[in-house]
C-alpha cells in the first residue's frame, strides 16, 4: 500500500484538478439530448465550456443559473426554476442535468425543493427528466463530480425493480470520467464482438466523438446515453463497472435492480484487458472471438518489441485515480515503473496501486518529484507540457485537459488496440529522446579544418 | 579490380586465417545458403563513418538505397556521412555508358553542395561490371575541383563484408594515410608527455567510445586518428605518426595496422573495449608499445581508479546477473571479446557463435570459456533456438537481424552488432550492457506473452469434455 502524502502547502502551483462541477458536467454531456446546467455564478459555466471545447473541439451544450450577486446575497431560488423552464421551453431537452457550484452550495441553495416547485409551477414539462447533484467545487475534482452525476441519473432514473436478466444480451456499462469517446467506442465494440448489447452510462462516445450531422448546430447533446435506455438497466444481464470512481453508482445500480455486476479498475493493458475479454465470453457464453485473440496477440507482440525502450523505464504521472490505476496497470506491464504519482484527490483505488508513494498534489509537486526520482518521461495534461520541457523529458499527454492537441477524445487507452497504440507511442518518445554518451571531443584533437581551406589541401595519390 | 589484386588482399600475413586450408574466416558463400553482406556493404561499414566525407555509391539505386544511413556511428562534427549520396544510374545509363560521365557530374555536386573534406566513391557490381573507370574518374575530378576524391573498388560480387572492410583498409593505405602530417601534440594541462596513438575498427558505435575518450586525454595519449568512428578524412590521413595503434575488435582491418607497421614502423596491437578486463588490458597495450614508463605508471593507476569506480557501479547489477546463462551469437572478434565481459558480469556464456571467428578468436573463446566451450557455427534461426532452449540459456545476445527471431520465440535478447541504440564501451558502457541485459531478462512481458489467456484453460476443458461426450 503506497503512503498516500496529503497536500501541505498554502499555495497549489500549477494545479492538476479541475472541478467537480466540470466532472458533473462532462457526465450530463454522455446523455442523449440533454443539457447540463451549473447552478452558480455565469463564468464558471463560461469557463467549463471553453474547458471543454479546447479539449474535445465541439460544441459544448452548457447553462447557467447565472446568480448575481443580488441572488447570491437575497436567494437564487427564482434563478433555478427559471433556467430550467426557459431551457425547456426553448429547447425541449430530454434531460437537464443540474450540478451545483461552490457558490450555490456556499449560499445554502435547496436543489430537491427548487425541482419540486419547478414541476408544479411548470407541469407542461413533467416529461423532461432533472437530475440534481451536489458538486460543489470545494470537494472532490472531475472525477468525483463525474461518478456523483451518474449515481444521481441512476437515483433519478432508475426504478426499483427485480428483472434482471430480463434482456439476456443486453449489458450495463459504469464508465468513469477518465474514458474517453475514443474508449467508449471500444468498449462498445467489445461487448458487440460477443453478441451483447451494451448500454453505456454515460456514453460520451456517442456525443463527444466529433462527427458532422446534417442539422448543422443543436442546442443539446448530439448523442448520448437515451433517457429512456436508463429505465431499462435494470433489465440487463449484467453489470460491467469500468472505474473505481463509479463504484457507489454501482452499489446504488446492483440495489435497485438486483443485475449482478462485474468491476474493473480499468482496462488498460494485457492483464486487465484479459480478464474484461474473459468476463465478456462468460456472460454471453461463446468463445473469444478471432479478432479479439488476434488483437491480443498482436498487443503481446508489441509488448516484446517495445520493451528494449519500456523496461526500468521511470515514469512521472499525474492523473485523476483512475487514470492513474490503469497507467500503473499498462507500465508495469511493460516493465516501466511510475516513480512519481501525483493525484488531485485522495481516491480509494490509490491505496491499492502497488506503488511507494502517491502525492495529493499540483502539476508543481509533479515536477519536484519527477527531478528527484529522475524520471524518464512525464504522462500528464497539456498543462504538464511546460514542467516536461523545464525537465527535459518527453511527455505523453494523457487526461484532462489536452488542448494543444487535436483527437484528444478520438485517442482510445483501453483494449488491446488501444494498449499496442500507447506502448508503441512511449516507445517512440524514448527513442526520440534516446541520446547515448554525450559527445566528447578531446582537447587533444586538431581542431575541425574549416571547410573552405579543405579544399585547397593536398589531392590524393592515384 | 583484378584476380591477382583480389588474391593479395585475401593473402593477410598478420592473420591467424592465413594459410589455413579451409580458410574460415574468408570461405566462399554457398549459394542458396548464405546470410551476410557483401564487398561493398564491408567497404562500406569501414569507411563510412567518416563524417566529413561525402560517400557517393556508384551505381544503381539498390545500394545505396537500401543502406543509406544505417549505421550506428556517431559523430561529435560533421554529420555530412549521414546525408546519402548515389549515382542511381538508370537503364539507359547503363546501356549508352553514360556512368563515368553522371559519377563526374555528382561529385561536382556533392562537393558544390556539401563543402566535403574528401569526397569517397564506391564502386558497385553494376558498374564494376560494364567497366566504368572509378580510378580515372576519380583521379580527373580531383584535378578538376582540387577536393581529394578516392575511389573505393569494392564491388558486391568481390565476395564477403570482410574482404570489403579489407579493400577499404587498402583503400585508405594507398590513398589517404600519409598524404598529411599532424599538427604538433597542444600541451597537456597536466603536463604530461603527449603521445600519438591511432585506433582501427573502433565505430563508435552509438557514441560508446566517448566512454573511453576521456581516458586517452587524460593519460596524454592523443588519438590522431580512428578508423574510423568519429574520424576526419584530415586526421586518417596522419594515422602513419602515430606511435602505436590498437585493432580493435576487426580481424578484418589488421591489413592497415600490418601496412602501417611495414610501410611506417608503427607497432599494433590487438583488443577490445568491452569489458572491464579488455578495457583495462587495451590501456596496457598502449603503454606497453610506447614504453614511456611514466605513462604505464600514470596508466596503472588510472586503470586501479577506473575499475574500482566499475565494480561499484556493477555490484548491484552482478547481484542480479550472476549465474544468469547467455548463449552469444557474433561475429568475429566479437565472439571473445563480448564474452569476457559477460564474465565479468558473474554470467555463463553457455554458447559462442563462431560463424565471422578466426582459429585465433577460437582459441582465444576456448581460453575464456574452457575446453569444452560449445561453439555454434550455424546460425540459422533453428539451429539458434535450438541451442538456446537446448543450453537452458536465459538470453540470446546476437546481431540485429536475429532480434526478431528471438522476439518471436518469446526469448530474451540483445543487440550488440551495429544498428544497436546503446553503447557497451568501456569502463562504463560495461554498466550499460549490464543493464540492458537485466532489462530483457527481468522483463514481465515474457510472462505476459507465454501465458495462455484465462479463457484458454476453459476453452480446452469444454474441448476436452466434448471429446469425452
Amino acid at each position: 500500500m503506497p503512503e498516500i502524502l496529503r497536500r501541505t502547502k498554502p499555495l497549489s502551483v500549477n494545479p492538476l484538478k479541475a472541478s467537480a462541477t466540470l466532472g458533473a458536467s462532462l457526465a450530463f454531456l454522455g446523455l442523449r439530448r440533454a443539457m447540463p446546467l451549473m447552478h452558480g455564478s455565469q463564468g464558471c459555466t463560461a469557463f467549463g465550456k471553453v474547458f471543454f471545447v479546447r479539449h474535445f473541439r465541439e460544441p459544448i451544450p452548457l447553462q447557467t443559473t447565472a446568480m448575481d450577486h443580488v441572488a447570491t446575497v437575497m436567494s437564487a431560488d427564482e434563478n433555478v426554476v427559471e433556467a430550467l423552464s426557459t431551457l425547456c421551453a426553448k429547447s425541449a431537452p430530454d434531460l437537464i442535468g443540474l450540478a451545483t457550484t461552490g457558490l450555490a452550495e456556499t449560499q445554502g441553495s435547496d436543489v430537491q425543493r427548487l425541482i419540486r416547485r419547478f414541476r408544479s409551477e411548470y407541469p407542461q414539462f413533467a416529461r423532461v427528466a432533472v437530475v440534481p447533484v451536489a458538486t460543489p467545487d470545494f470537494s472532490g475534482s472531475l472525477e468525483t463530480g463525474f461518478a456523483a452525476a451518474v449515481e444521481a441519473t441512476l437515483a433519478t432514473l432508475l426504478p426499483h425493480t427485480r428483472r434482471a436478466g430480463l434482456r439476456a444480451r443486453q449489458v450495463n456499462v459504469l464508465a468513469n470520467a477518465s474514458l474517453t469517446p475514443g474508449d467508449l467506442e471500444a468498449i462498445r465494440a467489445w461487448c458487440e464482438a460477443f453478441g451483447l448489447a451494451p448500454v453505456i452510462l454515460p456514453d460520451l462516445g456517442d456525443s463527444l466523438d466529433g462527427h458532422l450531422v446534417e442539422a448543422g448546430h443543436t442546442p443539446l447533446t448530439l448523442g448520448g446515453t437515451p433517457v429512456e435506455d436508463i429505465a431499462t438497466m435494470g433489465e440487463s444481464a449484467a453489470t460491467l463497472v469500468i472505474g473505481a470512481s463509479v463504484e457507489r453508482a454501482a452499489d446504488l445500480l446492483r440495489e435497485r435492480s438486483g443485475v449482478p455486476d462485474h468491476r474493473f479498475d480499468h482496462l488498460m493493458g494485457l492483464d486487465a484487458c484479459d480478464r474484461f475479454t474473459a468476463t465478456l465470453a462468460a456472460i454471453a457464453g461463446v468463445p473469444v472471438p478471432a479478432g479479439v485473440e488476434r488483437a491480443r496477440a498482436q498487443l503481446q507482440d508489441a509488448l516484446v518489441d517495445a520493451h528494449f525502450m519500456t523496461g526500468f523505464l521511470r515514469v512521472a504521472v499525474a492523473a485523476e485515480a483512475d487514470l492513474l490505476a490503469g497507467m500503473q496497470g499498462l507500465l508495469a506491464g511493460c516493465g516501466a515503473e511510475i516513480v512519481s504519482a501525483v493525484c488531485p484527490t485522495a481516491a480509494p483505488v490509490l491505496r491499492r496501486l502497488p506503488l511507494a508513494r502517491i502525492h495529493v498534489g499540483d502539476l508543481q509537486d509533479l515536477e519536484r518529484e519527477a527531478r528527484a526520482h529522475a524520471a524518464q518521461l512525464v504522462i500528464g495534461s497539456a498543462h504538464a507540457v511546460q514542467g516536461a520541457a523545464r525537465l527535459g523529458l518527453p511527455i505523453l499527454r494523457a487526461g484532462f485537459p489536452v488542448y494543444d492537441r487535436l483527437g484528444a477524445g478520438a485517442r482510445a487507452w483501453v483494449g488491446y488496440r488501444a494498449a499496442r497504440d500507447a506502448l508503441f507511442e512511449i516507445a517512440n518518445l524514448i527513442l526520440e529522446h534516446h541520446h547515448g554518451p554525450a559527445p566528447y571531443r578531446s582537447f587533444l584533437r586538431e581542431p575541425e579544418p574549416a571547410r573552405a581551406q579543405a579544399h585547397t589541401g593536398v589531392v590524393v595519390r592515384h | 579490380m583484378k584476380a591477382a589484386e583480389l588474391a593479395a588482399l585475401q593473402n593477410e600475413p598478420a592473420c591467424a586465417h592465413n594459410g589455413k586450408p579451409e580458410k574460415a574466416g574468408c570461405a566462399r558463400p554457398k549459394p542458396g545458403a548464405t546470410a551476410g553482406g557483401c564487398v561493398f556493404d564491408g567497404a562500406q561499414i569501414a569507411l563510412l563513418p567518416i563524417a566529413d566525407v561525402a560517400h557517393i555509391v556508384h551505381g544503381p539505386i539498390g545500394c545505396s538505397g537500401s543502406s543509406w544511413d544505417n549505421r550506428g556511428a556517431h559523430s561529435s562534427g560533421p554529420a555530412l556521412y549521414r546525408i546519402g549520396m548515389t549515382t542511381d544510374l538508370t537503364e539507359q545509363d547503363i546501356i549508352m555508358g553514360r556512368g563515368e560521365r553522371r559519377l563526374f557530374h555528382a561529385i561536382r555536386q556533392a562537393i558544390e553542395e556539401f563543402a566535403p573534406a574528401a569526397v569517397f566513391v564506391y564502386a558497385t557490381c553494376v558498374t564494376a561490371v560494364i567497366g566504368d573507370d572509378l580510378a580515372a574518374v576519380c583521379k580527373a575530378a580531383s584535378a578538376q575541383w582540387g577536393v581529394p576524391v578516392v575511389p573505393v573498388d569494392a564491388a558486391g560480387f568481390y565476395g564477403n563484408k570482410n574482404l570489403g572492410n579489407r579493400i577499404a583498409g587498402e583503400t585508405l593505405l594507398r590513398h589517404v594515410i600519409g598524404t598529411r602530417e599532424p599538427a604538433p601534440a597542444p600541451p597537456h594541462p597536466a603536463g604530461v608527455r603527449v603521445h600519438d596513438v591511432s585506433l582501427i575498427g573502433e565505430y563508435n558505435i552509438a557514441g560508446e567510445f566517448w566512454h573511453v575518450a576521456p581516458l586517452f586525454d587524460e593519460l596524454g595519449l592523443r588519438i590522431l586518428g580512428t578508423l574510423s568512428g568519429d574520424a576526419r578524412f584530415a586526421e586518417i590521413q596522419t594515422l602513419h605518426r602515430a606511435e602505436a595503434s590498437m585493432v580493435v575488435c576487426a580481424k578484418a582491418l589488421l591489413n592497415v595496422a600490418r601496412g602501417l607497421q611495414q610501410r611506417h614502423g608503427v607497432p599494433f596491437f590487438e583488443g577490445s573495449f568491452y569489458g572491464v578486463a579488455d578495457t583495462s588490458a587495451a590501456l596496457r597495450g598502449f603503454a606497453a608499445l610506447i614504453g614511456d614508463a611514466d605513462l604505464t605508471a600514470r596508466t596503472e593507476a588510472l586503470i586501479a581508479r577506473e575499475e574500482a569506480a566499475a565494480d561499484a557501479a556493477l555490484a548491484p547489477w552482478r547481484a542480479r546477473l550472476k549465474g544468469r546463462r547467455a548463449l552469444l551469437y557474433t561475429g568475429g572478434v566479437k565472439s571473445w571479446s563480448i564474452v569476457s565481459a559477460l564474465q565479468d558480469l558473474g554470467m555463463t556464456v553457455v554458447a559462442s557463435g563462431t560463424r565471422k571467428s578466426t582459429h585465433e578468436d577460437k582459441a582465444r573463446i576456448r581460453e575464456l570459456m574452457g575446453e569444452d566451450a560449445r561453439l555454434i557455427d550455424d546460425g540459422t534461426p533453428t539451429a539458434l533456438l535450438g541451442a538456446y532452449h537446448a543450453l537452458g540459456a536465459d538470453v540470446l545476445i546476437a546481431g540485429g537481424r536475429n532480434l526478431y527471431t528471438a522476439l518471436k520465440a518469446r526469448i530474451p535478447f540483445l543487440d550488440i552488432n551495429q544498428e544497436r541504440e546503446f553503447g557497451y564501451a568501456g569502463y562504463r558502457g560495461i554498466a550499460e550492457l549490464a543493464r540492458q541485459l537485466a532489462l530483457t531478462m527481468e522483463s514481465p512481458v515474457w510472462e505476459a506473452v507465454r501465458r495462455p489467456p484465462p479463457w484458454a484453460a476453459r476453452d480446452t476443458s469444454a474441448h476436452a469434455g466434448a471429446a469425452h461426450a
